[in-house]
């Protein structure tokens, strides 16, 4: 990300502030709640914090305000390996010829119940 | 050629600059515009045109700022709330608003900027925020105006882009637009305990609601005429109704409260048109709105001094927990090795 160019365009950057001493940046965290008992985590967001307990006590301030939540996990962005975005790749072009992997390629006559 | 304009899309980057041949450029534009003009939704590592970013970028960090600094003016009155009741109702608005800017400082980053950037940038006013909460808040009466009619306006501008094109702002919108319902509630309800009081509360209310209801409609920004991105932002689905419109459906939406809270509008040709279906209103000062937007309204440095102080005197804090963080994974580090 540190090579986006619209970063900076507005004027200079963050070196002017605070004391004026250079901060290590928190790591990144994304955060995924399981909204009640039965369901998946699900991403809802993410946060900075400097450490993981910190990270899961903001997550925890931050996104379940109105027990949204009884589950957190936290986890840092660094760790997650994602594939390619666009859906068009053909990391999942396998799937796209194969029909046969659905009820609906099998042809039965209405006649024959449960089934 | 698509796994080709896919590997591109992928090795360009985030802000899709790197020299792409013109024909695979336009392969990707025209699929960005397919995706959008279908009503898809842009994700954040997806290719998108140098320009939506950029818009996004301030759009959404615009937002965000407007929700930390918005944050300041009910602030100043939760020490003073009547009630303990009001005390906790305020104190849990405010602390919305405060996670209402960090959820969009998260949408934010997935464009690829920095919060603490952000940050930088509000504090040396390099980017703005609303200037509705450059506004003072006078009276406890207030608290409950900028509840019915500011966060009123807020939510008319933000339900629309619970649809906006680019998901994580998208998501971000329908997690505010639903804290924000309590936050309308609770003014409008406060507002009719004021007004079942005596005459000097009613008064306090209806001088709340001259002083700001003008300023609420500015919130939506300048006439369409004189708003020249409306049209591009309105093609990439970034914004989906015009500032006269989201501006006229707020009208009509609180004329009828008005009357059930029993307060007017400080506008005398504020009236029915049976022919349109809506309200006339008077014309807007826009020349205040502009001074305002410049930095001379009544609170612009008071609010910029006050986020920067809590920036500079919150220092400490995020050392130490820097430094506290850095002390354990050191020890965990020493007890891995023993």
């Amino acid at each position: 990300m540190s090579d986006d160019v619209t970063a900076h365009v507005e004027g200079d950057p963050a070196q002017d502030l605070g004391t004026g001493v250079p901060q290590a940046r928190w790591p990144l965290y994304e955060v995924f709640v399981r909204g009640k008992r039965g369901l998946n985590h699900v991403h809802v967001g993410s946060l900075h914090a400097p450490d993981d307990t910190m990270a899961l006590h903001n997550a925890r301030n931050l996104y379940t305000r109105r027990n949204e939540g009884v589950s957190i996990w936290v986890v840092r962005g660094d760790a997650i390996t994602a594939s390619s975005p666009d859906e068009k790749d053909p990391f999942f072009a396998p799937a796209g010829d194969k029909v046969y992997r659905h009820p609906t390629f099998y042809d039965i006559p209405d006649s024959v119940p449960h089934l | 050629m698509a796994d080709e304009t896919t590997r591109l899309a992928t090795a360009a980057g985030p802000d899709g600059t790197t020299d792409v041949p013109e024909h695979l450029r336009r392969e990707l534009e025209e699929a960005f515009e397919r995706t959008v003009g279908s009503e898809g939704r842009v994700e954040p590592r997806d290719w998108m045109p140098e320009g939506y970013r950029k818009t996004l970028i301030r759009q959404v960090a615009q937002h965000a700022h407007s929700e930390i600094i918005g944050m300041q003016p009910e602030g100043n009155w939760i020490l003073r709330a009547p009630s303990l009741r009001r005390k906790a109702i305020l104190l849990a608005k405010v602390q919305d608003e405060a996670g209402h800017g960090l959820y969009l400082y998260s949408a934010t980053e997935t464009l690829g900027v920095d919060r603490g950037e952000l940050t930088a940038k509000l504090i040396s006013s390099k980017q703005k925020y609303s200037s509705i909460f450059n506004y003072p808040t006078l009276t406890f009466a207030d608290i409950g105006v900028i509840g019915w009619l500011v966060d009123g306006a807020a939510i008319c501008n933000q339900v629309p882009l619970c649809r906006s094109s680019y998901g994580p702002y998208a998501r971000a919108m329908v997690r505010i637009c639903k804290e924000e319902s309590f936050h309308q509630r609770q003014g409008f309800e406060l507002l009719r305990t004021l007004m079942a009081g005596t005459e000097a509360q009613r008064a306090m209310v209806q001088d709340a609601v001259d002083r700001w209801w003008w300023p609420s409609l500015m919130m939506f920004g300048p006439a369409d005429g004189d708003s020249p991105n409306t049209q591009q932002s309105m093609a990439w689905r970034i914004k989906r109704h015009t500032n006269d419109e989201l501006r006229q459906r707020y009208v009509d939406m609180s004329v009828p409260q008005a009357e059930a809270l029993g307060v007017t509008f400080p506008d005398p040709e504020l009236r029915w048109n049976a022919e349109r279906g809506s309200y006339d209103f008077g014309a807007i000062d826009w020349d205040e709105f502009t001074a305002v937007v410049k930095g001379a309204g009544p609170c612009n440095a008071q609010r910029l001094a006050h986020r920067r102080a809590a920036h500079e005197n919150g220092q400490w804090v995020r050392d130490a927990a820097s430094a506290y963080a850095a002390k354990q994974e050191a020890r965990r580090r020493e007890g891995v090795a023993a």
